[in-house]
């Protein structure tokens, strides 16, 4: 499992109030997590602030589980490294 | 649950005078954390944290909002009453008065709201109390630049109302009629008196008047509120 992943987990069952053991890479937000826009408003403005990254609304575009958001993510920090 | 008189953050835009002083004295009369924006008069106010803010400026509203954060805490109340006007009959009126009642009035007041939204939202708490007024529904001669701002603001306020309420935000609109304010003091005299004559309570309203409802608004009591536009005008607009 990334770093990313493992520091994302946390965040995802705080803001989606969800069990940890939910949260795989595989989850769909919508249909998994039970996330709606404004729960995932809210985990994007958290990961903003664990990361200190900013996302765009359109790279927000075709996020739909775990894994994509970890890798957009992975991505930035990878670009600001 | 919070105790109906924990102290929360507090933040009035147009605090230096009229309806933003009063409510800024209410707040801190309950034992409230208080900070006010002004653009031009400063205030001197015990109790009162002053931030210098043209709040049609992205940047001084992100800085006058982190120094609030900073002294004070998150700002937990919003009180959005920062507001110009531009009179004029609307076939001579600029087109940059129109802008710029619009950007100070209506605009800002989302600038102010999405700056203060997200720590809201974390907390599952938040007030916001928007101060629109009579002529957003009555319309006014003259003012259909300050008209149409009041207007969007109750748009505003509910759709803000609908977005956040499952995060414990509500936002609400109080709609003063004609209040005794350095806005209203412009007006001829006679103009004055006519204007109160045709207030079913028969006078012109005072800002600790509508500070009453905002605060009220801002309570824990008022928690299932949300949307509402509560006139504060002595029955000018009742009807509409």
């Amino acid at each position: 499992m990334s770093d990313v992943f493992e520091r994302f987990k946390p965040l995802a069952v705080q803001v989606l109030s969800v069990d940890a053991d939910r949260v795989t890479p595989e989850a769909s937000f919508a249909d998994d997590l039970d996330a709606d826009s404004l729960d995932l408003a809210e985990l994007v403005m958290a990961l903003e602030d664990e990361f200190d990254i900013t996302v765009e609304e359109e790279e927000l575009e075709g996020i739909l589980t775990v894994q994509h958001a970890v890798d957009l993510v992975s991505g930035k920090l990878g670009a600001s490294a | 649950m919070t105790d109906a008189r924990t102290p929360r953050t507090v933040l009035v835009t147009g605090g230096s005078r009229g309806i933003g002083l009063a409510c800024a004295r209410a707040f801190a009369t309950q034992g409230h954390r208080v900070a006010v924006t002004f653009s031009s008069t400063p205030v001197d106010e015990a109790g009162v944290l002053a931030v210098k803010c043209d709040v049609t400026d992205a940047d001084q509203v992100d800085a006058a909002v982190g120094a609030v954060e900073e002294q004070l805490g998150a700002v937990e109340v919003l009180v959005a009453n920062a507001g110009i006007t531009r009179d004029g009959l609307l076939v001579r009126m600029s087109e940059s008065d129109f802008v710029d009642v619009i950007d100070t009035n209506l605009t800002a007041t989302w600038r102010l709201a999405k700056r203060v939204v997200p720590k809201m939202m974390k907390a599952r708490w938040g007030r916001i109390v928007v101060v629109s007024s009579v002529g957003a529904y009555i319309g006014a001669p003259g003012q259909a630049n300050y008209a149409a701002s009041k207007a969007g603001l109750i748009g505003l306020a509910r759709s803000i109302a609908r977005e956040y309420g499952p995060r414990g935000i509500t936002a609400n609109v109080v709609a003063p009629g004609p209040i005794d304010t350095d806005m209203l003091a412009t007006m001829p005299e006679d103009r004055r008196a006519a204007l109160g004559a045709q207030v079913p309570v028969g006078r012109i309203g005072t800002p600790d008047e509508v500070a009453a409802t905002v605060t009220f608004l801002a309570s824990d009591a008022a928690a299932f509120i949300t949307g509402a536009v509560v006139p504060v005008d002595g029955g000018i607009g009742m009807g509409f």
